[in-house]
């Protein structure tokens, strides 16, 4: 088996190649090139007229991270302690969501969130003064947590079901209280879980590009927005867009490695990344 | 005490989540001339109606699944034989196929739709051809559906004895043959997650969809535009439909894998 | 072929009639008290050649249609079964040709509102399946036809995006004996600037923009365009979701033109919608007409046509030209240069002309026509509306957009960016983000090789 492999990850290798190493090459070609394709670097230097966009998604992305861990944390926590029948069920029940579409989902809150909304008319109902929310960006950032919660509930969940109930003993016996136990055993024994929950909010907030624009009133433009803005928006001008684009991978990956430096030593066993 | 405060906790974190999903189900029912969102006019289903008789819709879902389906099986025989290969690599080979593996999954979305984008309208300048539809769309969904089988494969494969293959090989059995009886039943759940994964991902796509479709549609692509248009309830006689579909899928699935579970061992999820 | 068409047409509006069965459809599909379209019915059965006459009964039939009320057609439903033969033999064959249609959205009518559909009697009548788009902006169509890798058959620009096109060779010249409809566009709207040999374009609507406001919160007449800039309707206000519309608006308030290729005036105009982006709810495009209808906004700009959606079905709606002038536009079909069914679009454009479907399709979408021909299909009350037919003294104060040179397009879309952020942003800052990652991730990477090395010693 061992003397064919080579061979069978092949046509892998070569799809790949195409559809992913060559992309992004071409993404870092047209970044550095003019629309005739001679060599700019006008691109990446107009990139930082669009600093406040960066600054704000990064800022909104990193809010609803936030948000997701210490409203996702408990409630992973909830279930890990659960009975094995019954922590399946509640992990379905917190995936089915995830499995609707995310436009629909999000249409979904325009509904509840609008001034004229459901949540506004059931406040107004029991006399309380209405309160606006729709094209805020706590609406965006509600819309953020909503959509990725999931990511970092279900991670979290995995690494908490695997702490051996056996240590926590050993600490209880050792005289630590529930406090105590919590913060010096279950918190670091589940930083794993945490760093990829994390990674896995942080990345899609900060690159989304339709919940701002459904949540948000188009006035909270994100980075996302501003790509599909060169792309198929209103402003064409791929060049720009893959300079956009670069800058934007850049970051990710920087904060991908940063990551990645708390998730001691486990990252090789997964074959994680070279960063 | 303790306890009722989980549980308090528990709902309003299920409440958070289902509400909009209740809203939409709900207002799917809702029996109204101007599409109002928020008032109820009584009970009806001429929005269910309205939606089957919807071509574009019709056709929109076609496409989905037809791309959801190539897409799930060409990624799943693609990723498996690629996942073998990979798990018989020395170490540096394999560090890199696992970057290579993991980098669409770590970059952002839209970076990827963007750069097949550009990959597809590039390759239709220099060799000319048709321009993006269905053959894009379906290399694309390939593309980022290979990791994930990818994923789901290898830890099956690293948990197989690999005596085992060697084992059937000494007894005479000829490889390909030992492959299929020794290899593949072991990996097979691992197969199988990756599909549904694939199929799923494929089905609920729009990001990468969006930037490589050309005119076709998807029902992703479909549902954008009528979020963009004045909005008609329609809407939300397609979330309910689509609610239902994947709630019972999920409970195939699930039933599926409680099976598994007690047959093979009790630690995967 | 014209015989038919119209037969067809015929029969399938007493076929909704009578599968409806319904005496309050028919009154909302005939128009109250107006027998415009039954004369026109009955033209159309007089004009029809005599080998494709319909069976005798189909005649009585529809003679009954016309002549008697609604209720005794409601009453006629024993001819359901032979009328639905017969609607069957004038369907043409599915020819397997799918065109790619890219419109603008809610900009056909599509069979809501008792409405005829009119992609789907487009298939009916010719068998060529019809792949239907929608974009929101000129821009938006711009990037997708240039960077997309669509391949669209027809598409409807307008006036100053259509001489863009032409200038980029993007456009297919048309075949105007395959588009003999084209003989209804009324004069004036022939030898535009825009498409100055009448070579590529076929004229679908034209409009003006105006303000749509609530009267319910909004007391005051509003005459200006200052009424956006307004704080006391602030977080009620919408603006346009693509830069030439929104810095038209501006324009006119500032009173330059729309066509300023100097960059002060684009900078001045920028100001001032940054200047209004804190009371603005929402940039939108067709979503206006959800957040009007759910009075979540009270005042907002758009397209003069859309009042026939809005106005019509709200009486709290109200819609204004702004005395400072606006925008007039037209939009036109187009064949992009990349169509392989050019044929088939052109029989697309073809029938959008033919004044009975134009007619049918401008009582729908509300803007105005180009032919004055398709005015005999319309409800009568459209036709004579100031909204949707302004009379001379607006249009006399409008100005039309014209394709600017690359360098003020480009300056534009970087300031629309910026109005849309509140502002521009310093490279400075964006280095420092970066940076202060990339400090991050060498400052733990360092910090961990001491620890590990302090734990070794």
């Amino acid at each position: 088996m061992k003397s064919n492999s080579k061979l069978l990850s092949a046509p892998y290798t070569v799809w790949m190649t195409v559809f992913i190493v060559l992309p992004m090459l071409l993404v870092g070609y047209f970044a550095f090139s003019d629309k005739s394709g001679a060599f700019t670097l006008e691109n990446m230097m107009s990139v930082g007229q669009y600093s406040n966009v960066f600054l704000r998604s990064i800022w909104l992305g990193a809010v609803a991270t936030v948000v997701s861990l210490v409203l996702g944390y408990p409630l992973a926590y909830i279930i890990a302690k659960m009975n094995a029948k019954r922590q399946n069920v509640m992990v379905m029940l917190v995936m089915l969501p995830m499995w609707m579409n995310f436009l629909l989902r999000t249409y979904a809150w325009m509904t509840l969130l609008e001034d004229n909304g459901l949540i506004n008319s059931a406040l107004a109902a029991v006399g309380l003064p209405r309160v606006h929310m729709i094209n805020t960006a706590g609406a965006v950032v509600l819309g953020m947590v909503y959509n990725y919660i999931p990511y970092m509930i279900l991670p979290l969940y995995s690494v908490l079901t695997k702490i051996d109930e056996s240590v926590i003993q050993a600490a209880q016996d050792l005289g630590a209280n529930g406090r105590q136990v919590f913060l010096k055993v279950v918190v670091p024994l589940s930083m794993p879980g945490v760093i990829s929950g994390v990674t896995m909010v942080f990345v899609p907030a900060v690159s989304t590009f339709i919940i701002s624009k459904m949540l948000g009133g188009g006035g909270n433009l994100l980075i996302g927005d501003l790509i599909d803005m060169q792309f198929l928006g209103s402003a064409y001008n791929p060049n720009l867009g893959s300079a956009v684009s670069l800058v934007l991978m850049v970051i990710i990956l920087i904060c991908m490695g940063i990551m990645n430096q708390f998730d001691d030593g486990e990252v090789n066993e997964k074959g994680g990344m070279l960063l | 005490m303790k306890k009722a405060g989980g549980r308090i906790y528990t709902f309003l974190i299920f409440l958070f989540l289902y509400a909009p999903i209740l809203v939409l189900i709900v207002f799917s029912f809702n029996d109204t001339d101007t599409g109002s969102r928020s008032v109820w006019g009584g009970f009806s289903l001429r929005w269910y109606r309205k939606l089957f008789e919807d071509r574009l819709i019709l056709e929109a879902l076609r496409n989905t699944l037809l791309i959801a389906v190539a897409a799930a099986v060409v990624s799943t025989v693609l990723g498996t034989v690629a996942a073998i290969g990979i798990n018989g690599m020395k170490r540096l080979p394999k560090r890199i196929m696992m970057n290579i593996t993991n980098f669409p999954m770590v970059n952002p979305e839209i970076v990827t739709g963007v750069s097949l984008m550009l990959l597809f309208v590039s390759a239709v300048r220099v060799f000319g051809g048709r321009s993006l539809g269905m053959g894009s769309l379906f290399a694309a969904h390939i593309t980022f559906c290979l990791p994930y089988v990818i994923l789901s494969v290898l830890p099956k494969l690293r948990q197989m004895d690999p005596n085992l293959y060697e084992a059937a090989q000494d007894l005479g059995c000829p490889p390909v043959k030992a492959f299929f009886k020794v290899v593949l039943p072991e990996i097979m759940p691992g197969i199988v997650t990756g599909m549904i994964m694939a199929f799923t991902l494929s089905i609920d796509d729009f990001v990468i969809s969006y930037f490589t479709s050309g005119t076709t549609q998807t029902l992703p692509i479909y549902i954008y535009s009528m979020t963009r248009k004045r909005i008609s309830p329609e809407i939300n006689a397609l979330s309910t439909v689509m609610f239902g579909a994947v709630m019972v899928l999920l409970v195939i699935v699930n039933v599926r894998n409680g099976k598994d579970r007690g047959k093979t061992s009790p630690k995967e999820v | 072929m014209r015989g038919a068409v119209a037969e067809a047409g015929l029969l399938r509006l007493c076929r909704t009639i009578i599968c409806e069965g319904s005496a309050r459809r028919i009154a909302r599909i005939q128009g109250p008290g107006d027998c415009r379209s039954q004369v026109a019915c009955v033209r159309f059965l007089n004009r029809k050649k005599p080998e494709r006459r319909l069976s005798r009964k189909v005649q009585d039939f529809a003679a009954e249609c016309l002549g008697k009320s609604c209720l005794a057609l409601a009453l006629s439903l024993a001819f359901l079964p032979c009328l639905k033969v017969q609607a069957g033999q004038t369907q043409v064959p599915d020819r397997n040709v799918t065109i790619n249609v890219y419109n603008w959205g809610e900009y056909i009518a599509n069979g809501t509102d008792g409405s005829m559909d009119v992609n789907e009697e487009f298939t009916r009548r010719t068998g060529i399946r019809v792949n239907y788009t929608t974009f929101d902006s000129n821009e938006a169509l711009y990037s997708k036809l240039v960077g997309g890798g669509a391949d669209y058959d027809v598409i409807i620009p307008s006036d100053y995006m259509v001489s863009r096109l032409i200038h980029e060779n993007m456009l297919a010249e048309l075949d105007f004996s395959n588009i003999p409809n084209y003989q209804y566009i009324d004069e004036s709207f022939r030898d535009s600037e825009y498409d100055p040999e009448n070579r590529y374009s076929v004229p679908y609507t034209w409009g003006v923009v105006g303000l749509f406001y609530n009267t319910d919160y909004i007391k005051e007449e509003i005459t200006s365009w200052s009424a956006l800039w307004d704080d006391r309707y602030a977080g009620k206000i919408l603006m346009f979701d693509n830069p030439r519309d929104a810095f038209a608006i501006a324009q006119f308030m500032l009173g330059q033109s729309v066509n300023t290729t100097r960059e002060e005036d684009w900078q001045e105009a920028a100001a001032l919608l940054k200047q209004q982006k804190p009371m603005v709810q929402a940039y939108v495009m067709d979503k206006i007409f959800d957040k009007m209808e759910s009075e979540e906004a009270w005042i907002a700009p758009y397209y003069a046509g859309d009042a026939a959606i809005l106005v019509d079905n709200n009486d709290n709606i109200r819609f204004v030209v702004p005395k400072e002038g606006t925008n007039y536009f037209v939009d036109a079909m187009c064949i992009p240069a990349t169509s392989i069914h050019k044929a088939e679009a052109e029989a697309y454009i073809n029938f959008l002309c033919d004044p009975e479907i134009a007619g049918a399709n401008m009582n729908y979408i509300g803007y105005s026509t180009p032919e004055t021909a398709a005015k005999a299909y319309m409800d009568q009350e459209m036709v004579e509306s100031p909204i949707h037919y302004p009379d001379a003294e607006i249009l006399a104060n409008t100005q039309v957009f014209v394709n600017l040179p690359e360098d003020t397009s480009k300056l534009i879309d970087s300031l629309w960016a910026e109005a849309k952020m509140g502002g521009p942003g310093e490279s400075a800052v964006l280095a420092a983000i970066i940076l202060g990652f990339l400090a991050v991730y060498i400052a733990i990477i360092v910090g961990k090789r001491r620890k590990r090395r302090r734990e070794l010693q």
